[in-house]
């Protein structure tokens, strides 16, 4: 089997000398074995520490959980500073979380449901992988988008009856927040927990109505006619 | 000047972080890796209070449990801490936001784990751990704490035993730099990660901060306690939670036949599977009765787990499954005020320390409690020492940065350490795993020390200053030697079964002359111990 890895953009081809398994394992034989050099980041080998994410061929994965096939093109994640290889630096994109003040703001006392849980129980899977980011066409026009997984996590805690200021989080997101995404479903289609960042980011859209936001791109749309 | 310097970043070292700073203290976390990708984000099954919320249940219960799994080797004292905190740790936990299931009482929904007398885990499906660490970095960053990421610990600083601190790799740079603080907690994380491959933990839980203190003289204990979790995938290691007996899963053999009570201590259950595969005998999960909706409701992860790793869907077919190493009960030895025994201003808490709540075998649930309800005493109680030593003088930067550059200026490599490490990790499995034999533990310490008196033919191939994960790699693999041989050689001492550690010329637990806590220290350069009767 052989891949190919994007090393600071010189293509650099790899024999592996046993059958398909993880990515991340053919990249530890390769570190291992043939080039101690090879920069990657991993940790838990088992999907929920979020670290070993990639692109392959173009599409985000985790490398931990994904099978490798014969040509495989292996890449660092996009709109990440590349430090080394696959190795980016992470810690400029999670100032995102603090953009979006995805926490609690307030916290009140409430009675929650199960129900209530299940409403956000997949949200509150994130791994903070960054496949969504990194698969996210917004961030190409506009570095300053807050993206899809701040935004999930922003809708997270607005939808938890403990939180007793919703506006708070509202407020935050609207300004290279929830309307800047086309809702292209990128995102949605690379997260290896099955989030749906783009219906959250719908939803959040809704509550913004109720506290009185608009769509800016509609106004920007007004062609004299009144507007829709 | 920084009061408290926290040195990593899972749920204990969060957990402390948050007390200290909201006693008012200027904190600083620092960690090797990403915050969320810490060991915890790994813990599925729960967390341990006697709420109550679903079947009966007292705090003098659970500590009856604790105290019965741990074999007579904790502190009372401690348990009866943790116990007590427990319901006040939840109710913490709660107030941030942590998103556990509910009752139809809207109350925090608990399941069954082994070893305990009633429904005691509150849990966020099987992703408690995840969904507890992810809840308290947000509460970082609502609080502005600030997190070093990707520091690797070198050493601490020590000053006639007095902690000022620490020295890291800036991971990133590649430079060496020191951090002085009033206080140190370390909450590194354990070190089951000696035995790779066959262990559920993440590559880096290589017992960092608790090699760091055996070289600055501080004490480690009971280090020969190593918990196997009996069911983690047989290929991968992947761990499969304790939760999926709990709610009613079988243990079977090739022949379809159960031959244990899948609801006994980890200690008991995985000797048993261990006992099968000895006997040529292959051992699987069995949950298929569990039916369609309850596994994809309350197993999310482990469906998933078992179709990318495993290749099988458990809804319809078992799951192939072997004991491996998956949590440490020894660590760092600290005082009922989690102080690091022979250090000053030094504390350590988590599944580094050994604060003695679980003894000779941990129950599943008491871990994340011990992370967050610890966590918080380790934060006040740092804080609260106001000693400021931090300005004295001291040389010891210098000469980090001259170790880490002799290893950019000679390449030996004449031995592999990846496949060194590789081999010492089956073999730890095999000879100081689940059932221990003192020839096998005599013969792998021999081996073990050939290979640390080597290491000077070892070293790093990759020369580029930044982001070389290969020294970090490195420096993991030394901190894994001087652990090891600490666990064989504490294995090797303790001629009895106690808990988790098991030997079967010695079966019974010997009370008269070890129901005490083996010590560990470094004197003169040489390793040194002391066993220490349990009052």
């Amino acid at each position: 089997m052989n891949i190919k890895i994007n090393r600071q953009g010189s293509i650099e081809s790899f024999d592996i000398p046993f059958q398909s398994t993880t990515l991340l394992k053919a990249l530890f034989y390769i570190k291992q074995q043939e080039d101690n050099s090879l920069t990657f980041s991993s940790n838990c080998r088992s999907g929920v520490c979020g670290t070993c994410a990639v692109r392959v061929n173009g599409k985000e994965v985790l490398a931990c959980s994904y099978n490798y096939q014969e040509g495989d093109l292996v890449e660092p994640l996009a709109y990440h500073e590349v430090q080394r290889d696959l190795k980016v630096n992470k810690q400029k994109v999670r100032e995102t979380l603090k953009n979006s003040k995805a926490w609690l703001q307030s916290s009140q006392q409430a009675e929650i449901t199960q129900e209530q849980v299940e409403l956000t129980q997949k949200q509150t899977d994130c791994i903070l992988c960054d496949s969504c980011y990194s698969s996210c066409p917004v961030l190409e026009l506009n570095p300053n988008f807050i993206g899809p997984f701040a935004l999930t996590r922003a809708y997270r805690y607005t939808a938890d009856p403990r939180e007793g200021n919703i506006q708070s989080i509202v407020d935050t997101i609207q300004t290279n927040g929830i309307w800047d995404c086309t809702l292209c479903g990128n995102c949605t289609e690379v997260c290896p927990q099955g989030i749906d960042p783009k219906m959250d980011i719908t939803m959040l859209r809704g509550t913004s109505s109720q506290f009185g936001y608009n769509d800016p791109n509609f106004q920007a749309m007004d062609f004299g006619f009144g507007g829709f | 000047m920084i009061d408290v310097l926290i040195i990593g970043s899972g749920g204990a070292g969060l957990a402390s972080a948050l007390r200290a700073k909201e006693l008012g203290a200027d904190v600083l976390v620092v960690g090797k890796s990403y915050p969320t990708a810490s060991q915890t984000s790994m813990a599925q099954g729960g967390i341990n209070a006697s709420l109550g919320n679903v079947t009966a249940d007292s705090i003098s219960s659970h500590i009856t449990d604790t105290i019965k799994s741990a074999h007579k080797l904790c502190d009372n004292h401690m348990v009866e801490y943790i116990c007590h905190d427990a319901p006040k740790t939840i109710e913490w936990l709660e107030s941030l936001g942590v998103p556990f299931d509910r009752t139809a009482q809207y109350k925090v929904a608990q399941r069954q784990l082994g070893g305990a007398s009633s429904k005691r885990a509150c849990y966020a499906q099987d992703y408690t751990g995840l969904k507890i660490l992810h809840t308290l970095y947000d509460t970082c960053l609502k609080e502005g704490i600030e997190i070093l990421e990707e520091y690797f610990l070198l050493n601490l600083i020590t000053e006639e035993k007095v902690v000022l601190g620490a020295i890291f790799l800036d991971i990133v740079t590649g430079e060496v730099k020191e951090i002085r603080a009033k206080s140190t907690i370390i909450a590194t994380g354990g070190y089951a990660g000696v035995y790779r491959g066959f262990t559920t933990n993440s590559e880096g839980a290589t017992g960092d901060g608790i090699a760091s203190v055996l070289r600055a003289g501080g004490v480690v204990s009971d280090m020969e306690f190593v918990q196997f979790h009996p069911t983690a995938l047989k290929s991968s290691a992947t761990l499969i939670s304790e939760s999926a007996r709990g709610e009613g899963g079988y243990l079977v053999n090739s022949k379809g036949e159960r031959f244990i009570d899948e609801l006994l201590p980890r200690d008991v259950v995985a000797r048993a599977i261990a006992s099968q595969i000895a006997n040529g005998d292959e051992v699987f999960l069995d949950i298929r009765h569990l039916g369609e909706d309850k596994i994809l409701h309350l197993m999310p992860q482990e469906v998933h787990l078992c179709r990318l790793y495993e290749n099988i869907d458990p809804i319809k077919e078992l799951i192939p499954i072997k004991p491996v190493a998956h949590y440490s009960m020894g660590g760092i030895d600290v005082n009922r005020e989690l102080e690091v025994t022979g250090l000053k201003n030094c504390y350590a808490v988590g599944e580094c320390s050994n604060a003695k709540v679980h003894g000779a075998n941990r129950l599943g649930g008491n871990s994340l409690l011990e992370i967050i309800s610890l966590g918080r005493l380790a934060g006040e109680n740092a804080y609260k020492l106001n000693v400021d030593y931090s300005n004295r003088d001291n040389q010891q930067l210098q000469k980090e940065q001259e170790y880490i550059e002799s290893l950019f200026e000679e390449y030996p490599w004449e031995r592999n350490f990846y496949q060194i490490q590789d081999e010492l990790g089956r073999k730890f499995y095999n000879d100081a795993g689940v059932v221990r034999d003192n020839t096998k533990l005599n013969n792998l310490l021999n081996e073990l020390r050939v290979i640390k008196a080597d290491i000077d033919n070892m070293g790093i191939g990759d020369k580029e200053r930044k982001n070389n994960t290969n020294l970090v790699e490195f420096l993991q693999f030394k901190n894994i030697l001087e652990v090891g041989e600490v666990i064989l050689d504490s294995a090797i001492v303790r001629d009895e079964s106690r808990g988790a550690h098991y030997k079967e010329a010695f079966p019974n637990q010997d009370d008269k002359l070890y129901r005490a806590n083996s010590l560990y220290w470094i004197e003169d350069g040489i390793l040194q111990n002391r066993l220490v009767k349990v009052v």
